[in-house]
């Protein structure tokens, strides 16, 4: 096994046209999850994230299973987990706790649905690992509007749902509704989180909604950067790691992974770097 | 805002929850510029007393009008100072978006960067002292640093009050100081008036104007020298409170009060490091 396994640009020019729904679908994906990722860090839903993801994959599992369209199975999903944990627990430890009961529920329930189905396997890997191998219109379709509907709301609510991430109290004492607010943010977290499912897969959405917001927290504290810079890694992540991923003829979503990686670990270098010359005296 | 108008107006005010009393019947008119210590043992409606004036907790019966206005969420003529708090070190923002918050934070949108906002915030920023790091993460920041933000993030809207609830909390003595001598240079200046919660009357007492004392679902309202007396505290919780006004030279005075539900110095009395700092300026 060579090199060329993992990395090759064998026939790229012919096949890059055959996948321009996908490479569309993962630049839209890039740019919201990159939008929504500094809210997600500042309000530490990390894992919250990730028990969505597997309840998403959950309704997306039972959709296929009863013919339903796939797309909103996971969206039920997802935004049924979301709104349930923004009632449930506002304190991060209970919180926590919650996930952590739903998350193996969500994924068991999803194991279960999917052994039912009797259709095409790829199918069922699909929804665990990621299969935007070919999107159709109406697929794509689904997304932009989805998609302007995450970005239209986080744009209206932006200010005051970052004053009550990151300073609730006094957000309170300024009459911020910061409990309506947290639910609004839950089900723009849903529907993100649905349409990531079904790029990267359940498995592997933490590399596209946290892991370019925590690569840009390490080289700036400006909240303008900070929303910039995760845009960009996430748009590099989606749309680089379907590129990578066309010679070999592998997934998707290892690719998407890795790119994201890579970017974290240069940020934390440069930062580090960066830090040490002085950039702030009192990291230093 | 005419002279007639106090800032603060609380007529045979009352608070209960579900039936109970919490406190009831105080009154006091609040002027521009005045200091007043809101004083008493846990549970006692301190902090619910901000909360009235903030909008959030609505009065049994009474009446509650700030500048004139009868209370009402998110008015921009009150700043909040809250309890010193260690922010995530994570969170990506520094002092100035902090105070940023305080100017527009309740307002819908994304809010872009205008030159008149960016002059506000460093006006208030230089005013606290703290334009030499409003650009560090909040997280890298001392306590006292962050604290002189937090009094920079109430006072960006130009309030009428400031509401400070134990401002001086988990802060060494010497922050304790710089804080407490900030809010007052600020009253002065701005004709701020300040209400002050706190367990521990003695930092703040050389500033103090009149103090709120709550105990046994009463309030008592009035000067120092009237209220934390032996025969005052004694009556309001019906039994014997001792207090001791402790003189350590001709100007420095330290008060004890004992047999309080909580006898709020207790913590200090053996510790001789800070015997200096806790002591009161009488001038």
């Amino acid at each position: 096994m060579s090199w060329d396994t993992f990395v090759n640009f064998d026939n790229f020019t012919d096949l890059v046209p055959l996948v321009q729904g996908s490479l569309v679908a993962g630049l839209i994906l890039g740019l919201v999850a990159g939008i929504i990722g500094p809210m997600i860090h500042a309000r530490d839903l990390s894992f919250a994230v990730h028990g969505t993801s597997e309840l998403s994959f959950a309704g997306a599992a039972i959709a296929l299973f009863l013919g339903y369209n796939v797309a909103h199975g996971a969206i039920v999903g997802s935004v049924l987990a979301a709104v349930l944990l923004g009632l449930l627990g506002a304190r991060a430890r209970e919180r926590n706790a919650t996930i952590g009961i739903f998350l193996p529920f969500g994924l068991g329930l999803g194991v279960l649905f999917l052994s039912l189905y009797k259709g095409r396997s790829s199918n069922k890997f699909g929804l665990l690992t990621g299969q935007i191998v070919a999107v159709d219109d109406a697929q794509l379709w689904t997304l932009v509007a989805v998609s302007a509907i995450v970005v239209l709301a986080l744009a209206a609510m932006w200010r005051p749902l970052f004053f009550a991430s990151v300073d609730p109290e006094v957000a309170i004492a300024r009459g911020v509704p910061t409990r309506a607010l947290s639910i609004a943010f839950m089900v723009v977290l849903g529907l993100t989180t649905a349409m990531a499912v079904q790029l990267v897969g359940a498995l592997l959405v933490l590399s596209l909604l946290i892991t370019p917001t925590s690569a840009a927290a390490q080289v700036t504290a400006r909240p303008l950067t900070l929303a910039v810079l995760s845009v960009v890694f996430a748009t590099i992540s989606a749309v680089g790691g379907i590129l990578l991923s066309l010679g070999p003829g592998l997934p998707i979503s290892p690719y998407v992974t890795t790119v994201s990686f890579l970017i974290y670990l240069v940020c934390l270098g440069l930062g580090r770097l960066v830090r040490g010359r002085g950039f702030s005296r009192r990291l230093a | 805002m005419s002279p007639t108008h106090p800032v603060v107006h609380l007529d045979n005010a009352c608070v209960a929850f579900g039936g109970r009393v919490l406190w009831d019947h105080l009154d006091i008119d609040i002027s521009p510029g005045e200091f007043v210590a809101v004083l008493g043992p846990n549970g006692a409606g301190k902090t619910t007393l901000l909360r009235v004036l903030l909008g959030q907790v609505h009065l049994a019966h009474g009446i509650a009008r700030v500048s004139g206005e009868p209370v009402r969420l998110g008015s921009r003529r009150i700043g909040y100072v809250p309890q010193h708090k260690a922010i995530d070190t994570r969170a990506a923002i520094r002092g100035r978006d902090l105070v940023g918050f305080g100017l527009d934070g309740a307002t819908w949108g994304f809010g872009l960067p205008s030159r008149a906002r960016t002059r506000r915030i460093n006006e208030v920023l230089e005013e606290v002292g703290a334009l030499g790091y409003a650009d560090e993460a909040i997280g890298v920041l001392s306590g006292g640093e962050q604290q002189r933000l937090r009094i920079a993030q109430a006072l960006v809207t130009k309030p009428s009050v400031l509401l400070c609830d134990e401002p001086l909390l988990s802060l060494d003595m010497a922050n304790q100081q710089q804080v407490v001598e900030l809010l007052d240079r600020m009253r002065r200046e701005h004709d701020i008036a300040v209400l002050f919660v706190t367990h521990e009357i003695n930092p703040i007492m050389p500033f103090v104007d009149r103090v709120i004392y709550f105990a046994r679902g009463q309030a008592m309202v009035g000067t120092p020298d009237e209220v934390i007396t032996t025969e005052s505290l004694s009556r309001l919780y019906g039994s014997h409170i001792e207090v001791v006004r402790h003189q350590i030279d001709e100007s420095h005075e330290r008060i004890l009060v004992f047999g309080a539900e909580e006898e709020p110095h207790h913590d200090h009395e053996h510790d001789h490091h800070h015997d200096h700092s806790e002591e009161v300026h009488l001038s």
